[in-house]
């Protein structure tokens, strides 16, 4: 397993949304998403979970996937891995389009069983609840062995050697006995460090998170964030986090990405995102957002109404209905047309009607002082 | 699993219809198949074996093979009661003397057995006298003796071990019951029965209380049977019974079945009677009814043991495609009503007469499977194959082929007080096939005239108890009592004795239902017994069942006819009145 | 584990004691208030009231209930005697009671069944919990296709179409006219071949019946559990379809299948009454229909004992499967 940890990423991690269009050459990041579409046929319509996203991240970056439940986040991991059919049989198949290429190899074009062969020891993923994600019936020990014997030819020794190695290495006391415990005889925070280590056991060049800490206690998470962050520079992998909190990634993501509607409405360098954000979604994300060192009174400016069907998205911006500067832009355009991803400083894109001005504005005016 | 049903046995007759349809039809594609299902030999023809002998042979070898879905009652030749198990247990066990191996009526005829001849009678009727025959052994090669014949009859006293079996000897020999059985008898030899002496080893001589003109019918039962003291098991004994007949017990497993080998201590020569032509035989208990027929059609077996008569889809199949196997036996069984005379408004001979009249004897016998597979008509109590029988018909009833007489009902009504009718109830065993539904037919045609009868099915198991206690009789109203009757023994005494004299009602376990204690027919019974002459009887005991007649003690409905399989293996088979009608199995062959 | 397994037969050992008791009331003592003697059952046609007497004496019917009781109690353990001066009859322990129809012991006549019925349930339920649940995976895993619509109305039909029409329509084809199989009963160690062929039938149509009903629930359950996370993981792992069906998906499915089963044996184990009387299979059901059918109350009362032992083991031993199967159920 190489581990280039984080030499020869110089170079942008996010590339602009208008570069790497379907059908063009093998790209040069590590992990470059193009044009993805995940789309789920059901009795009621097409449901868009993901419609056209394009991304890329390079190893030993950190790239944080921020949205509300219903944006498309996990499904976006999901087809990154081949998994976002998962659980689908007899239904009507779920539709994939656009390209992802980890590596140099492009995958969503690939045959599934060599997709396979790359789940789990290439790219990993860790799961929001671990005490589902886990099988309840094998021990801990026998699901790590399982997840690195199947990429690797050892005895079941060696694959508990190692297994145990992984669960000391995540930071779980007295990893030779507990590796045969069972999922539910460890606590919350045990059970995602054991998730990592199993996510871990083979080295992937590529970690997916979706909502690591989410189901943890408050106290576990910060472990849990700073587990994950060692671990990275550790083995140098490209790590993306999915989540709808915004603190996760401010601790951890080189990089952000914020989804709406299926889409991607504003990315770039995690400070300009935080410092400047030029989308009104991500305001209320940041507003939403807790902070210790701000009172508790004034903090929170949650973002109004709910997230679009994904049936039926908005005709325009898709955030339009919730978005209280809807009508700032020269009129109905906010409605009718639906804005594309530009740039919006350096390596900073966003997708808003509003002129730079505008959005600067209302951000250093409005918005920013009240966070 | 299957949910309970209420009419699930109408649905298991539905299901055996359309699964004998099924096969019917497969059946007429495939045609028979060789070798089995004919055998070698060739079905003898429709109703051969009621003619006459069907394939008559004297070929030995083979095995003979019955099937039944009721094992015997007991295979202890004291304890047995059912028909199949008298008519079976001659392959083991002698009397003195037993039926003679004749197709029909000639059946019913007594000749010696055990007994060089039959008995000799004193004057007086009392002392019945055999001297045995030489030759005849055990299945260990010891001789019968008399004393073997003494302590065989002396078990049937011990009636709390020995149970289940006929009483009629201990009730000739010693009415006052005074012996206690060979398990309590304090004699050295056991042999402590008075009414019966041993001289020596090759005499016997029994000492009646009362003359009775069928004492040789009584001890032509298995009950007359001898058994050897050394080999008496007690209860235990009909596990494995100890053979004087041409088969022994190789095994009996009860509820399962049996086989029996050569007795080869047996000698021919000693033996007038038992043709003894297989030389294995087995019984098979099947809980299936319907796969009896099927298995007796397919060829797997020869012949059923219990001999009721075939189920609604054999006979229908067995009808259709190989009606030379087919017999259509007369029983000497008679379906009938008690009329319970202590039952108001019984106690009226008028009220009886109207059930009579007003009775749809047609409907009855389309339920029970009409002329063939039911059987005809019945006018009186007396089935034709005992003496004394013959075609009185008080009632007209085949006049009126079986119709009511609404005129004549409604007469007896108003003679009776009743000219409205009046309520009864109908008792019929639930667990005997069809009964309930005839009761029903008969519920209908009494509603005609007024007469309201509710059917109250029991369960025939307990019979003895409700049926056969007057009291409880009395107390649930049950006035007429559906049932069915088959003779002991060929005679008067045996079929009517303890359906009609008053002398034997009995606080449990009593026959005569309705009831009927007239002073008149008891006497007839009484003379008819004096006499040893049995035409002279005879004509006694048709008196007799006119008076019953008269006194509409009783209804009877049919004279039992029933479908039985003869397979194409089977040898010398013939119906005798001697079984009810069954073939003689102590006769029968099979072709190898 | 120990201890509960201990305190949990102790519980069954209490169990049939209720049966037991139970039992003895509804043959012993309400047909007597009813008005029925089952002294009058043995007696036969003609009887007397000596003999009467000697036959309670002999069953011990003149005893109070609860005398009566306790020698069946006894006998149990201690083995007893039966008997009215005249004869006497030794009935060695274990003595579920001695048949005044058949003169035998009933424990004989039990360990004589026990074996027939086992090899009726243990074919049959091997052949539909492999059928049914292959049925029920395939199923599940094509849900919406032909298959899944053939498999679930065959499985309609099965759980709908009771024994005795199957029964009967099995025996007619394969026994009466293509004559494959046929003849009676015989035990598995002295004749495989006879064995086999006497309950192939039985356990076909058994199992199809009860495959039905598995199909059905495994199909639910197996829809249900590849819906969940830990599938994704196993997915997410690199394992191939079938480790991930056979594997992780299987091992969560069997655990209502075998609830399911525990309860299934159990009641089959204590009288496939019609399956046995359909095809003359001398085991449990039968002897109980035939009991029944005569009246033979102490083989009825063994029969029902040993039924009720049967339900109470196999949901013993469903019990403690639970255990080996999901960690998580502890027992103690």
């Amino acid at each position: 397993m190489t581990n280039l940890g984080k030499a020869g990423t110089s170079g942008p991690v996010l590339a602009p949304g208008e570069v790497g269009a379907p059908g063009s050459a093998a790209p040069t990041a590590f992990l470059e998403v193009r044009d993805l579409k995940v789309h789920f046929p059901t009795d009621d319509g097409l449901v868009k979970s993901v419609d056209g996203l394009s991304f890329q991240l390079e190893r030993g970056k950190t790239l944080g996937i921020v949205g509300e439940s219903g944006s498309g986040k996990s499904v976006t991991s999901l087809g990154i891995m081949g998994l976002h059919t998962a659980g689908q049989y007899g239904r009507r198949k779920a539709r994939i389009s656009g390209e992802v290429w980890l590596d140099g190899q492009e995958l969503l074009g690939a045959d599934p069983d060599r997709v396979r062969r790359l789940r789990g020891r290439n790219m990993a993923m860790i799961f929001q609840d671990p005490l589902s994600a886990l099988h309840p019936y094998y021990t801990i020990g026998k699901q790590i062995v399982e997840a690195y014997r199947v990429h690797h030819k050892v005895d079941k020794k060696t694959a508990r050697k190692r297994a145990v190695e992984m669960l000391d290495r995540v930071g779980i006391p007295q990893p030779d006995k507990r590796v045969d415990s069972y999922p539910h005889e460890f606590s919350g925070g045990m059970r995602q460090r054991a998730m990592i280590a199993m996510s871990l056991v083979n080295n992937p060049e590529l970690l997916i998170a979706d909502e690591p800490t989410t189901a943890l206690d408050v106290t576990v998470q910060a472990q849990i964030l700073d587990l994950i962050r060692d671990l990275q520079k550790e083995f140098g992998s490209a790590v993306i986090v999915i989540t709808h909190d915004l603190g996760v990634v401010a601790e951890l993501a080189d990089d952000i990405l914020v989804m709406y509607g299926g889409r991607c409405v504003e990315r770039g360098p995690a400070e300009k995102v935080f410092y400047e954000p030029q989308h009104p979604y991500t305001w209320g994300l940041l507003g939403s957002m807790p902070r210790v060192d701000r009172d508790q009174t004034e903090r929170l400016i949650p973002v109004k109404g709910s997230p679009p069907s994904l049936i039926n998205i908005p005709d325009g911006c898709a955030f339009n209905p919730r978005c209280p500067y809807a009508d700032v832009p020269e009129k109905n355009a906010t409605r009718t047309v639906r804005p594309d991803l530009r740039p919006a400083g350096d390596r900073h894109f966003s997708a808003c009607h509003m002129a730079t001005e505008d959005r600067t504005r209302i951000w250093t005016e409005e918005i920013a002082p009240k966070l | 699993m299957t949910p309970q049903r209420s009419s699930r046995t109408r649905r298991i007759a539905g299901a055996a219809l359309v699964v004998a349809a099924l096969t019917a039809t497969a059946a007429c594609g495939g045609g028979s198949k060789d070798g089995k299902e004919g055998g070698d030999g060739k079905a003898a023809g429709f109703n051969a074996a009621v003619k006459g002998i069907a394939n008559p042979s004297v070929k030995k070898g083979g095995t003979l093979k019955f099937i039944g879905k009721q094992d015997f009652d007991s295979t202890d030749p004291q304890r047995q009661y059912y028909g199949f198990a008298w008519d079976f247990s001659r392959f083991y066990s002698r009397q003195l003397v037993s039926y003679a191996p004749k197709p029909g009526p000639a059946g019913a005829e007594l000749v010696p057995d055990l007994a060089k001849a039959k008995g000799v009678v004193s004057n007086d009727g009392k002392t019945y006298t055999y001297e045995l025959r030489d030759g005849i052994t055990w299945e260990d090669g010891t001789p019968v003796t008399s004393q073997d014949i003494k302590y065989g009859i002396e078990r049937t006293w011990a009636s709390d071990v020995i149970t289940g079996g006929p009483a009629y000897l201990r009730q000739v020999l010693d009415p006052k019951n005074e012996y206690k059985g060979p398990y309590k008898d304090t004699s050295p030899d056991k042999l402590g029965l008075k009414a019966v002496q041993t001289p020596d080893a090759k005499t016997i001589v029994f000492n009646l209380a009362k003359p009775n003109g069928d004492f040789e019918q009584m001890l032509a039962m298995p009950a007359g049977s001898p058994v050897k003291k050394e080999k008496d098991t007690g209860a235990k004994y009909q596990l494995k019974p100890f053979s004087s007949g041409p088969y022994k017990f190789e095994s009996y497993s009860p509820k399962k079945g049996a086989v029996l080998v050569r007795n080869d201590k047996w000698q021919k020569a000693s033996d007038p009677i038992r043709a003894a032509l297989p030389d294995k035989i087995t019984v098979t208990v099947n809980s299936n009814i319907e796969a009896i027929d099927e298995l007796l059609i397919k060829g797997d077996y020869d012949l059923d043991m219990n001999a009721t008569g075939m189920s609604q889809a054999g006979r229908t199949k067995a009808l259709q495609k190989h009606k030379a196997n087919v017999d259509n036996i007369e029983t000497s069984f008679i379906r009938y009503v008690d009329i319970a005379s202590k039952v108001k408004p019984f106690d009226n001979v008028e009220c009886r007469k109207a059930v009579i009249y007003a009775a749809d004897y047609k409907s009855m016998q389309t339920v029970r499977g009409g002329p063939e597979a039911g059987g005809d008509i019945a006018t009186n109590m007396l089935p034709k194959s005992i003496k004394g029988s013959d075609d009185y018909d008080p009632y007209g009833i085949l006049a009126r082929d079986g119709k009511p007489d609404v005129a004549k009902a409604k007469a007896a009504l108003k003679a009776c007080g009743k000219p409205d009718g009046f309520s009864t109830n109908i008792s019929a065993r639930s667990n005997n096939p069809g009964e309930v539904q005839t009761a029903e037919a008969l519920q209908q045609s009494l509603q005609a005239v007024g007469i309201k009868a509710e059917v109250e099915a029991i369960d025939g198991a307990e019979s003895s108890t409700i049926t056969g206690s007057p009291a409880v009789v009395k107390q649930r109203g049950l006035g007429l009592v559906m049932t069915g009757w088959g003779p002991d023994f060929p005679t008067g005494q045996g079929f009517s004795q303890p359906l009609v004299d008053g002398r034997f009602i009995a606080p449990n376990g009593n026959y005569n239902v309705s009831e009927t204690n007239d002073p008149k027919i008891n006497k007839l019974f009484d003379d008819a017994l004096q006499e040893t002459d049995a035409d002279k009887a005879g004509e006694i005991y048709k008196e007799m069942n006119h008076a019953v007649s008269d006194r509409a003690a009783q209804m009877p409905f049919i004279y039992e006819k029933n479908f039985t399989w003869r397979s194409s293996r089977l040898t010398n088979a013939y119906s005798t009145a001697a079984y009810n009608g069954r073939y003689d199995y102590v006769s029968l062959g099979v072709v190898k | 584990m120990l201890a509960y397994v201990i305190r949990r037969l102790f519980a069954v050992a209490m169990m049939l004691l209720v049966v037991t008791l139970t039992t003895f009331v509804i043959f012993f003592v309400l047909p007597k208030w009813a008005g029925s003697d089952p002294a009058y059952l043995f007696a036969g046609k003609q009887t007397d009231p000596a003999a009467i007497e000697g036959i309670r004496q002999k069953l011990g019917l003149a005893d109070p209930v609860l005398v009566q009781f306790w020698n069946f109690v006894q006998g149990l353990i201690v083995g007893r005697e039966y008997t009215n001066g005249a004869d006497v009859t030794n009935c060695p322990a274990p003595c579920f009671g001695y048949s005044f129809r058949t003169e035998q012991d009933v424990w004989p006549q039990l360990t004589e069944a026990i074996p027939v019925t086992l090899s009726l349930a243990a074919g049959a339920c091997l052949l539909w919990v492999v059928g049914g649940v292959a049925a029920g995976v395939v199923s599940a895993l094509r849900r919406g296709t032909l298959w899944d619509r053939a498999a679930m109305t065959v499985a309609l039909a099965g759980v709908s179409l009771p024994i005795y029409f199957t029964g009967l329509l099995s025996l007619a084809v394969f026994s009466y006219q293509l004559d494959w199989v046929g003849g009676e009963y015989a035990p598995l160690e002295e004749d495989f071949a006879q064995w086999f062929q006497t309950l192939v039938l039985p356990w076909i149509t058994l199992a199809f019946l009860y495959a039905a009903m598995y199909a059905r629930l495994t199909r639910a359950t197996m829809l249900e559990v590849m819906g969940e996370d830990y599938i994704r993981t196993a997915r997410a792992k690199g394992l191939t379809e079938r480790v991930v069906i056979g594997r992780h998906a299987m091992r969560s499915t069997w655990t209502p299948v075998l609830t399911l089963l525990g309860l299934d044996i159990g009641a089959l184990l204590g009288g496939a009454v019609l399956t046995e009387s359909t095809y003359n299979l001398p085991g449990l059901g039968r002897l109980a229909i035939d009991s029944i059918g005569t009246k033979d109350l102490p083989v009825i009362l063994g029969v029902t004992l040993v039924a009720a032992l049967f339900i109470c083991v196999a949901n013993l031993l469903v019990d403690l499967l639970y255990a080996v199967i999901d960690p998580r159920v502890r027992i103690g």
